[in-house]
């Protein structure tokens, strides 16, 4: 059931950055030192209020906790209802954890429209906490398409030479899905209204009971509206197109950010929506979606091979990570699962933290080409250090972060009773060579060899505000990478119950003995949400 | 016949007003400034009699005009229009050198127009106060005489809209030839107990006042006009225009079709289906490739007309009262856009061009950021008003079963975010080029305040304004 004790933490942690936004609106634009510093302060702040709902989560806790509910929309019973469970926890750490890093990232490199910028950037922690947070169809729209605006803005003024054409790119192709999105949330709404008794709801947890009474072909139909909405953000291969272009041309704290976080809510809403309300469509699609997240790995890795960009190359290997990310939702078990969540978190580390060597060398050239540097090394030791520490998490090498999740998921789709094929894992797992092929040969060409090009010859090394940005995350790379069971024991619950749920009503049965203590807390939970209406 | 007037009070007081300030005209040498004053107060009272009329129920006049409720709604939405658009036309006008005093006077008289169609519960009353309406639209419309192309919007306007109310006539005629009413009460219990004369000129009926009705709203295949007359126009009567007066078909329409679609009810609704798919498509579609901003802006009036539609076709307590917030919505986000163009405008049709609008954040922030939230909410994206209509409107029609059109909705909606944000693109992505003038916002801020915080409270805070929407057809209809 969901639990209300210290709620209002989770509500400021919200409402911080919008509070945030509304007093740097109201900053004189030519105090741009005022400007950074309430900006940083601010999701500082946030990043502080977040932590005491990690050091005060449950993890025994089946359910949502600091939960609340403040009515919004009373006559579509849409309300302000938020709440986090273990793996929205850790998206929401890794929102408040990027912020910060990224923002510090921008101090150097934006010079204009300041103002403009460090707003946005607020606009768009909002954003993504919303998501992470809302537990109303409603809410959670409206947090969806609210990232647009700041994201759209940021790579179409900040960003490189063909700006334009990226950022709009992206607003439309994220409006596509998000609108079929919308249809799909009113026809739930809707459907609760046709039982009896029943009245038009946005409450994920009122829908979450009912959704499986829903007829099959239709669930399968609101199935493919949410899957195709997500599966764009997340981006699966063949709707991964706008990812590139967004990518390249983003700044450097909207690319991390975009690989950090903003990717994660296609993946998010995945597990949320289409797994949770869905599971017996998810079930049949889980084949399909394994497929393209197959060829998402494969296809990704191979583009990846032949960039002569660097950041282009980095975009593509995130289309071939995240594909790792939706195998193991696909793959619909614990360990898959358990190993999506984790590697959500791993690449937002680990990606986020190559955009930003990415963006120290490019704040020293002006350029990305691979072919433009060479030897640096020499010039930079200290930077190669730490480029090579997350080119290495990324790689997926032991120790490091990424090593865990991607095995984790690749364990989680070998044995899939659902998938029941192991050669998804099998081609998988040649994205892992190929991403060691790939970034090695990268770093090889950029790091190594001679320093022969004269603009690279005075390369000054890293300076202090990129430290603060690189070292923090090295030590969750690390710590990863080493003990996870930090990191994972938060969402284990949440997924063992989720697939127990999922298998019991598949197979009938499930092996996973925390089921009966989680139903009990269940019909808890549903009895309270309608003896609350 | 205290009552009566008491249920009709903003507009017969607006009416009586709007003669006065024509007499004042006649009678005060210069009185251009105060007309000005005297118009925008009594919008403001009529407004305000308007909310005070709210709570009453009731036919008055024998059965002629209904008050309260629905009606006092329109006349509060109408008068806030109307105010929204007197208060950035003064600088507008002066700056094109054509104010002249009856201006304000004229929008009165359309104001009360409007307001008379809100109210009607006959077929000549609606007749009468389209008409009234519309011969002030006509003059408005061709407000800038030594402009050729003003003119020629003004010919054009009336030429169609004098074929169109022929239409609108032909058919209340008919309507009255087979059901023996003229009374929309009497109308709907003959066609409920089938009490007809003649059966077969009813459907004939309601097909031409569907029709007379679809041209006020420059709704497919009879939105022709709206584009040529809402470039030449002055951009403050565009404004206007494009906005109350489109409320004022819908005002129509709505209690028109509660009365007419028992006649036919599938068939109805078909045919506002298709209507309004064609609608939002092909006025999408053609706002994409316009380059004068009031032509896109026009083009997109018409799709937006193809939106409200739906709340038609579902024929619905639901779909009207989205219809209503819908209106309300799309009055505050269109009349604020005009308002911003109007500003940047000038004299011969200068700075009318997308491309003049490159660089404006850099010029303007304040302007290019009030008409970003515009585009976004005319395109749909939360949080603002905008999104909240068009959600309404689409759970009516998947409500009603009409899942193919709300389909047709949200690929329009894609359609047109690519030339809404293509403006903000214009705006925020492109430098500025050359020189302009300074440009004074004076009295227009007002009116960009009042639309911008409508947007935005209305796009966080949908529920109060919805749920007195809702309420207009709980008792009424």
């Amino acid at each position: 059931m969901p639990h209300t004790e210290s709620a209002g933490m989770l509500l400021l942690t919200l409402l911080l950055p919008l509070f945030g936004f509304i007093a740097v609106l109201f900053i004189d634009k030519a105090q741009e030192k005022a400007i950074r510093f309430t900006t940083m302060m601010i999701s500082l702040l946030t990043f502080g209020f977040s932590l005491p709902l990690w050091f005060s989560f449950n993890n025994s806790i089946d359910g949502f906790q600091f939960y609340t509910n403040i009515p919004w929309i009373s006559s579509i019973d849409s309300g302000f209802r938020i709440g986090i469970d273990g793996m929205s926890l850790l998206l929401v750490l890794l929102t408040t954890f990027i912020m910060p890093i990224a923002l510090l990232s921008s101090f150097e490199p934006i010079k204009k429209r300041v103002k403009e910028y460090y707003a946005m950037m607020l606009l768009l922690e909002l954003g993504m906490l919303g998501v992470f947070v809302s537990l109303d169809t409603m809410v959670f729209y409206v947090f969806w398409e609210l990232i647009l605006i700041p994201m759209y803005f940021l790579i179409g003024i900040w960003g490189g030479k063909d700006r334009i054409y990226a950022a709009v790119k992206f607003f439309l192709y994220t409006l596509v899905g998000s609108l079929l999105m919308l249809l799909a949330i009113v026809w739930l709404g809707l459907y609760a209204k046709g039982l009896p008794g029943g009245h038009f709801t946005t409450d994920f947890l009122v829908l979450k009971e009912i959704a499986p009474s829903i007829p099959m072909d239709i669930q399968i139909w609101l199935f493919l509206a949410f899957a195709l909405s997500f599966c764009i953000k997340v981006p699966l291969m063949p709707f991964h197109t706008w990812l590139p272009d967004a990518h390249v041309q983003a700044p450097t704290a909207g690319s991390v950010i975009l690989a950090g976080v903003l990717l994660k809510m296609g993946t998010y809403g995945l597990i949320r929506f289409n797994v949770e309300l869905f599971p017996m469509a998810m079930h049949q699609f889980a084949a399909p979606i394994a497929w393209l997240s197959v060829a998402g790995i494969i296809y990704g890795a191979l583009v990846a091979m032949v960039q002569t960009d660097i950041k282009k190359l980095v975009a593509y290997s995130s289309v071939s990570h995240l594909g790792f990310v939706v195998l193991g939702i696909a793959s619909m078990t614990p360990e898959g699962l358990q190993g999506a969540i984790i590697q959500m978190v791993n690449h937002g580390l680990s990606t986020g933290m190559l955009f930003l060597c990415v963006g120290a060398l490019y704040e020293r050239r002006h350029t990305r080409e691979i072919s433009e540097f060479g030897g640096i090394t020499k010039v930079m030791p200290k930077f190669a250090v730490l480029f090579v520490i997350a080119m290495l998490a990324s790689v997926g090498l032991p120790g490091l972060n990424g090593f865990i999740g991607e095995y984790l998921t690749l364990f989680g789709a070998f044995q899939s009773p659902f998938l029941n094929n192991p050669w998804f894992s099998i081609l998988s797992s040649s994205g892992v060579i190929f991403a060691a092929v790939y970034l090695l040969w990268m770093f090889q060409r950029v790091m190594f060899g001679t320093n022969d090009n004269p603009s690279n010859h005075s390369l000054k090394d890293l300076h202090r505000s990129e430290y603060w940005q690189l070292v923090p995350m090295v030590i969750f790379i690390v710590w990863i990478g080493i003990y996870p069971s930090t990191f994972m024991s938060k969402s284990e619950l949440y997924v063992q119950t989720l697939i127990g749920k999922v298998e019991k009503k598949v197979f009938g049965t499930s092996k996973y003995p925390l089921i009966k203590a989680a139903t009990a807390v269940e019909s808890g939970t549903s009895h309270e949400v309608h003896g609350g209406h | 016949m205290v009552q009566d007037l008491l249920f009709t009070a903003p507009f017969t007081f607006l009416s009586v007003m709007a003669i006065i300030a024509m007499v004042l005209d006649a009678l005060i040498v210069n009185s251009s400034r105060i007309t000005f004053i005297f118009s925008a107060i009594t919008l403001l009272i009529s407004g305000i009699l308007g909310i005070s009329t709210f709570g009453l129920h009731g036919i008055g006049f024998n059965g002629m005009v209904t008050g309260g409720g629905f009606a006092a709604y329109f006349d509060i939405l109408f008068s806030v229009g109307g105010l929204l658009t007197i208060l950035a036309s003064r600088q507008y006008l002066q700056r094109e050198n054509i104010e002249h005093d009856e201006f304000y006077s004229l929008i009165l008289f359309a104001v009360a127009g409007m307001m008379l169609i809100a109210h009607s519960n006959h077929l000549l009353m609606l007749f009468i106060g389209i008409e009234v309406m519309s011969v002030s639209f006509y003059i408005l419309s061709g407000y800038m005489r030594n402009n050729a192309k003003s003119v020629e919007s003004s010919l054009k306007y009336f030429l169609l809209g004098a074929f169109a109310t022929g239409f609108l006539v032909y058919g209340i005629a008919l309507i009255y030839g087979s059901t023996g009413s003229m009374d929309y009460n009497q109308i709907a219990l003959n066609i409920h107990n089938n009490a007809l004369n003649f059966p077969a000129l009813l459907p004939v009926g309601v097909a031409l006042i569907v029709i007379g009705l679809s041209f006020k709203a420059a709704a497919f295949p009879f939105h022709q006009w709206a584009p040529d007359v809402y470039q030449g126009a002055p951009t403050i009567v565009t404004a206007f225009m494009s906005t109350a007066g489109k409320a004022a078909a819908f005002a129509a329409f709505i209690p028109v079709v509660t009365v007419l679609m028992p006649s036919a009810p599938a068939k109805l609704q078909m045919i506002f289906a298709v209507m309004s798919a064609a609608t939002m498509l092909i006025g999408n579609i053609s706002a994409l490739a316009q380059t004068n901003i009031k032509r896109m802006l026009a083009f997109s009036s018409v799709a937006h007309a193809g939106y409200i539609m739906m709340g038609l076709v579902s024929g619905s307590q639901y779909g009207y009262s989205g219809i209503v917030f819908y209106l309300t919505a799309y009055m505050l986000m269109q009349i604020g856009s005009f308002v911003i163009v109007a500003i940047l405008e000038r004299n011969g049709e200068k700075y009318l061009e997308l491309s003049d609008y490159a660089g404006l954040s850099k010029r303007h922030p304040v302007l290019a950021a009030f008409m970003a939230i515009f585009m976004l909410s005319l395109a749909g994206i939360p949080p603002f008003a905008g999104f909240f209509g068009k959600y309404y409107l689409f759970t009516a029609a998947i409500d009603a079963g009409f899942l193919w059109l709300t389909l047709v909705g949200v690929l329009s909606s894609i359609i047109s975010v690519y030339f809404y944000i293509g403006l903000i693109v214009k705006m925020y992505f492109t430098e500025p080029e050359g020189q302009r003038e300074d440009n004074e916002v004076g009295m227009s801020g007002l009116s960009l305040i009042i639309t911008i915080a409508g947007v935005i409270v209305l796009g966080i805070l949908p529920s109060g304004i919805l749920s007195i929407a809702s309420s207009l057809f709980n008792s009424t209809h």
